[in-house]
């Protein structure tokens, strides 16, 4: 274990708090299994999530850079947002402070009406919970602490779009074999691989879920789902793993949409990466919110022993 | 297995329609002509950009990037439409597993790797469908502009890739 983020800030955002709990929990379960600390961000509020930064790009920024702001305030120099919507917005404020003058005016001028420090860019650095067991104890400490091997379980490793895209906001990316890939991620691979899991080559990882579209075009999030899940199981996959709340709850409420409007059954599962590694470290099923989801993976995992 | 895309080229339906068929298709037809269903389906994956472009007024380039024409029309694509790029790696994986069952038209899993290239393919054609349908999709996630404020493109504060 190289220590490099024991203890850091945690912003959760609002998506945690409701539809994606489990992966709150299963986030927080893995972390006190592997001896890591989190400290929840006092009085955090909303990244800016999609709804705002398509009003006003620059509140949105503003909105993400309160929150680092609140992390700087607390002594820390790392956030670790596990949604790729927090994340992407937190790396975005970032960028846009480091790099866009009418930016960091605009943050200037509404963190004194708002009463607090003005976010300068370089005090906090954004990681995802990904980074987070990656860099702090990797594929060998994590291979040490497992009690549920996984084998067995051939998984379809989800990405989705967010995590890393645009390229330009995530300049730690793409740094040779130990960095993360923006064209073909394996962050979560080599994790689940660690746990005894076997990745499945999986073509769609990065692929677009049609998730702004969920409410206002629900056929086209639908069938864009249905292709993401047919494509899973064609791979050999028995389940995807998902690490943003909002790909996982497209693909669960998708795929029973699929089935009841297209009348297309698919079998594969659908698990937070959290709660496959939770359950390798021995957490029962419920202890990391299996119960929550509404794709009923429990005959699979009682298959598997992890159940 | 016919594999002239002239006749399917024409519309959305018989694209999407050509590629179930292929998807649907057994193993032993798939493996008849493996090559011959690559260049195919990466035909169709250009076909699928090229209605996007003209359908926005643009002449889809003749050039290669990389070596392809769909990277290339791709990149045409995206410029200046960051939410584009959500379909980058979809265009990458075609062109991948084209090189890679031309390469091994003989191996064992020929038939799934070429029913898997036809799936990646359909998640262009849905994307990009339903760009088509709705200009804003894949605005939430990879890349974002706003749409109701005066001056919006102008506002944007990141910039294409």
């Amino acid at each position: 274990m190289t220590g490099k983020h024991s203890k850091v800030a945690y912003y959760p955002g609002c998506a945690l708090e409701g539809t994606g709990h489990a992966y709150n929990r299963s986030t927080k379960e893995v972390g006190k299994a592997l001896g890591l600390e989190l400290v929840e961000l006092k009085n955090w509020n909303c990244c800016g999530a999609m709804e705002v930064k398509n009003l006003d790009p620059k509140l949105q920024t503003y909105l993400s850079a309160r929150n680092l702001a609140i992390a700087e305030k607390m002594g820390f120099d790392t956030v670790m947002a596990p949604c790729n919507g927090c994340y992407h917005n937190l790396k975005k404020a970032e960028y846009d402070l480091a790099h866009d003058p009418a930016s960091r005016e605009v943050v200037g001028r509404l963190s004194q009406k708002a009463g607090h420090e003005t976010y300068e860019a370089g005090a906090v650095t954004t990681i995802h919970a990904l980074d987070w067991i990656k860099d702090s104890v990797g594929e060998q400490g994590l291979r040490a602490r497992v009690r549920n091997t996984l084998k067995g379980l051939k998984i379809a490793n989800y990405y989705g779009c967010m995590y890393t895209r645009p390229r330009h906001i995530f300049p730690e990316k793409d740094k040779g074999a130990d960095s993360e890939s923006t064209s073909k991620p394996h962050f979560m691979d080599d994790l689940l691989a660690a746990a005894g899991a076997e990745s499945v080559e999986y073509p769609l990882k990065t692929a677009c879920c049609g998730g702004a579209h969920t409410l206002s075009d629900s056929d086209t999030s639908t069938k864009l789902v249905l292709n993401l899940l047919t494509t899973a199981e064609a791979c050999g996959a028995d389940v995807i793993a998902t690490e943003c709340p909002t790909c996982h709850t497209g693909l669960e409420i998708h795929q029973v949409r699929a089935e009841k409007v297209f009348g297309q059954k698919t079998k594969v599962k659908i698990l937070y990466f959290t709660q496959l590694l939770g359950m390798a470290l021995g957490l029962s099923a419920r202890r990391v919110g299996v119960h929550e989801n509404f794709s009923d993976a429990s005959d699979l995992l009682r298959a598997k022993g992890l159940g | 297995m016919m594999t002239d895309v002239t006749a399917t080229r024409k519309t959305p339906t018989g694209i999407m329609e050509r590629l179930e068929t292929v998807i649907a298709a057994p193993d032993a037809t798939l493996v008849a002509n493996p090559s011959g269903i690559a260049h195919e389906l990466l035909e169709l994956g250009e076909t699928i950009l090229e209605r996007w472009l003209d359908a926005h007024g643009t002449v889809p380039t003749p050039q290669l990037s990389e070596g392809f024409r769909l990277l290339a029309l791709h990149r045409q694509g995206a410029r200046g439409d960051p939410s584009f790029n959500a379909c980058r790696e979809t265009c990458r994986e075609i062109v991948y597993h084209r090189n890679l069952i031309t390469s091994e038209p003989g191996h064992p899993d020929t038939a799934r790797r070429v029913r898997l290239a036809a799936m990646v393919a359909r998640h262009l054609a849905l994307f990009i469908d339903g760009k088509l349908e709705a200009a804003e999709l894949g605005e939430f996630c990879c890349s974002s502009r706003p749409l109701r404020t005066r001056g919006a493109a102008s506002a944007a504060t990141t910039v294409p890739e």
